[in-house]
């Protein structure tokens, strides 16, 4: 069994590699390896270069840290929630973020990039932290349901609110319909390298707090025996989930799917241990969101924005799981 | 104690039997009357504000031709409609969570919402459709949707968590689809694609009410015939098998009854969401029971409709907000209460 989890871990980490290098190539203009790798160094400074520096770096490297960042956190919701179902977007943070950047478009008139993105971080993580309180308000321990509930229900609220801004506002509607489908083609270098440390601390956090979680799985007493306070590590799961998911949403705008699926597809192949499906997801959900942005610039002339991509690919992937043999099943219940 | 006690219509041997709960008929006949008020006070509301005496005299027949054609003709529709596409959803709400025995079913599990927003999206921005036909594209779309989703689920009989899943594969892709023609489209045209997605009462006329009206009151009609089913199901399909129930079937029907009535809601006034999630909740914690109650849930969706479409028209005026907008917004709102209230 080991072996097995290993082997795929390896196969994964090599097709990362070769998708990351390949997203590189791949476009409208196909550049062979060569320029690719002349260009990364700084040794080619023609039109070629400046294509791969300025337009695919940003969003071959978004696609790697963001897919990252999204299949970490889904593992870690869906633990932590012991729900299959759980997304990474039901802390609230796409729902946050859309309103905080609505209110931006309607009443600041917001335009710039990091502007865009001070305003979705923030909204994203002040969502996160209200349904976090909620759910704990006046329990003695955390509760998976009740945490699920509240996010449901204060994503409704603030979706509601921001569409009902929206439809009120056309030039803010129109705004609102592209920043909703998240796209990788940020275009802008500076944004992506201020989000990749934060991604990076917290994928680490996420690995520290596998054992803990692993512990919470078994059930709260089991856990408390074993040393770990269930309410600290539900409060750490939660920032970090919202800090990683959070972060690419503030990038890339709401990309959803991949942060369900993955982790979903992890425990199926390599087990329940958390300390298995995070590395799984860590290089898998990157490879879904790469290949996923790799076809939508392959598919139609205008290209296709990833999160459109994500669901096409994804999708028929989870119906056949769904539908498939006996393993696949107890795996997905 | 109002909750033991119960009522027998008929005989107990017969054929043909009606037992009900007492409790269960106050709480529906409270908010039925509740819902009635609330029509008449809303009746009034409007650029032209009318008295209760007023709006009473104006359905009985005996005031003014221009303040009867005012609440007659104008305001009237808007209200019996809301009235009864309420019920309907709550209704069908109530046989979904029964159905899927979870709280958070609702009949949008098996994706008919996301598909008629699909159907119209493609009638407005690719076909450039009109009133008609975009009627028929959601309602394509909404049973096309709902058929893929059963028939992909199906495997030696329909298994409820096989059945959530491919509705939420189902719609992802379809979600995705509408993403892409919002995008694609030009402004305007996605704009009131959107207006119509967010579940809209606005310029509500009899033409309009009365084909979904008359759809909706058959629909629950049929689902009333059905509500001894819905209870015997929820004890689990081997008990309700044991009992001499066709669970196959008789889950068939519901589903198909439960389509039937968001349809009729939907060709109307577009996806109006959450009044199936909420109001079979609200109905079962004031009836207290731990069963789905289809008439209180019914009473229920009626009152909550109506409710948040006064706020819709009335409290944002000039702007008249699509109901769907409010609904989620309220419907979040009492579920954040409820979770607070539990945990006290």
């Amino acid at each position: 069994m080991k072996s097995t989890r290993l082997i795929w871990l390896v196969v994964g980490l090599v097709a990362l590699v070769a998708i990351f290098i390949g997203s590189l190539g791949i476009g409208a203009k196909s550049l062979p390896l060569q320029v690719v790798i002349d260009s990364l160094l700084g040794r080619d400074t023609g039109p070629d270069g400046t294509i791969i520096l300025q337009s695919r770096l940003p969003r071959a490297l978004i696609g790697l840290f963001g897919g990252a960042a999204l299949g970490i956190s889904g593992a870690l919701m869906q633990t932590l929630t012991r729900n299959p179902l759980a997304d990474p977007g039901i802390v609230g943070v796409n729902a946050g973020a859309g309103l905080a950047v609505t209110l931006g478009f309607a009443f600041a008139g917001i335009s710039q990039p990091h502007v865009l993105f001070a305003y979705s971080f923030a909204g994203a993580l002040t969502t996160a932290l209200l349904v976090h309180l909620i759910s704990i308000k006046g329990v003695a321990k955390p509760d998976p349901v009740r945490f699920i509930l509240a996010g449901l229900a204060v994503g409704a609220m603030m979706s509601g609110v921001s569409s009902g801004i929206a439809l009120l506002q056309p030039a803010v509607f129109n705004r609102m319909r592209f920043w909703m489908a998240g796209s990788l083609d940020v275009g802008d270098l500076t944004l992506v390298l201020a989000a990749i440390p934060i991604i990076c601390v917290g994928c680490i956090i996420a690995f520290v707090l596998a054992r803990p979680l692993n512990a919470l799985e078994m059930g709260d007493d089991m856990a408390a025996s074993l040393g770990t306070n269930p309410l600290k590590t539900q409060t750490a799961t939660l920032l970090t989930v919202a800090l990683l998911s959070g972060t690419v949403t503030a990038v890339a705008g709401p990309i959803g799917f991949v942060g369900l699926m993955i982790p979903y597809i992890a425990r199926w192949v390599v087990g329940p241990d958390l300390r298995w499906m995070l590395p799984f997801s860590f290089l898998y959900a990157p490879i879904l969101l790469l290949c996923s942005d790799i076809a939508g610039r392959l598919i139609v002339a205008g290209e296709l924005r990833v999160s459109i991509v994500t669901a096409f690919i994804g999708a028929p992937v989870l119906i056949l799981l769904a539908r498939g043999n006996s393993t696949a099943r107890t795996a997905l219940q | 104690m109002l909750s033991n006690r119960k009522i027998l219509i008929g005989n107990m041997d017969g054929r043909f039997n009606l037992r009900l709960q007492l409790r269960h008929i106050i709480i529906s006949i409270v908010l039925a009357i509740m819902a009635l008020i609330l029509a008449i006070f809303v009746l009034g509301l409007g650029t032209l504000p009318l008295s209760f005496a007023d709006t009473l005299s104006a359905l009985s027949g005996r005031a003014d031709p221009r303040i009867a054609m005012i609440v007659l003709d104008w305001r009237l529709p808007r209200i019996i409609l809301a009235l009864i596409l309420g019920a309907a959803l709550g209704m069908s709400g109530a046989i979904f969570q029964s159905l899927i025995r979870n709280p958070l079913g609702s009949p949008d599990i098996i994706g008919f919402n996301t598909g008629a927003y699909t159907g119209v999206l493609v009638t407005i921005v690719l076909f450039h459709g009109d009133n008609v036909t975009i009627t028929l594209g959601a309602l394509g779309g909404g049973l096309a949707t709902a058929i893929m989703v059963y028939v992909l689920s199906w495997r030696q009989g329909i298994q409820g968590f096989r059945l959530i899943m491919i509705g939420i594969a189902v719609s992802a892709m379809l979600t995705a689809f509408n993403m892409w023609l919002m995008i694609t489209g030009s402004l305007e045209t996605v704009m009131s694609a959107a207006l119509w997605g967010a579940g809209s009462l606005n310029g509500m006329t009899w033409t309009k009410a009365v084909p979904s009206a008359i759809a909706c009151m058959v629909g629950m009609f049929f689902c009333l015939g059905l509500a001894r089913r819905v209870r015997m199901m929820e004890m689990g399909d081997d008990m309700a098998g044991a009992l001499g129930l066709p669970v196959g079937s008789t889950r068939l029907w519901l589903m198909v009854v439960g389509v039937m009535l968001v349809a009729a809601a939907t060709a109307a006034t577009g996806p109006i969401v959450f009044i199936a999630l909420a109001a079979p909740q609200i109905a079962q914690r004031l009836c207290r029971t731990r069963s789905m109650t289809l008439v209180a849930s019914a009473c229920t969706g009626a009152l909550l409709l109506l409710g948040a479409d006064a706020v819709a028209q009335h409290v944002f005026s000039p702007f008249s907000l699509p109901v769907g907008i409010v609904t989620v917004s309220i419907g979040g709102l009492y579920m954040l209460w409820l979770l607070i209230r539990d945990a006290s």
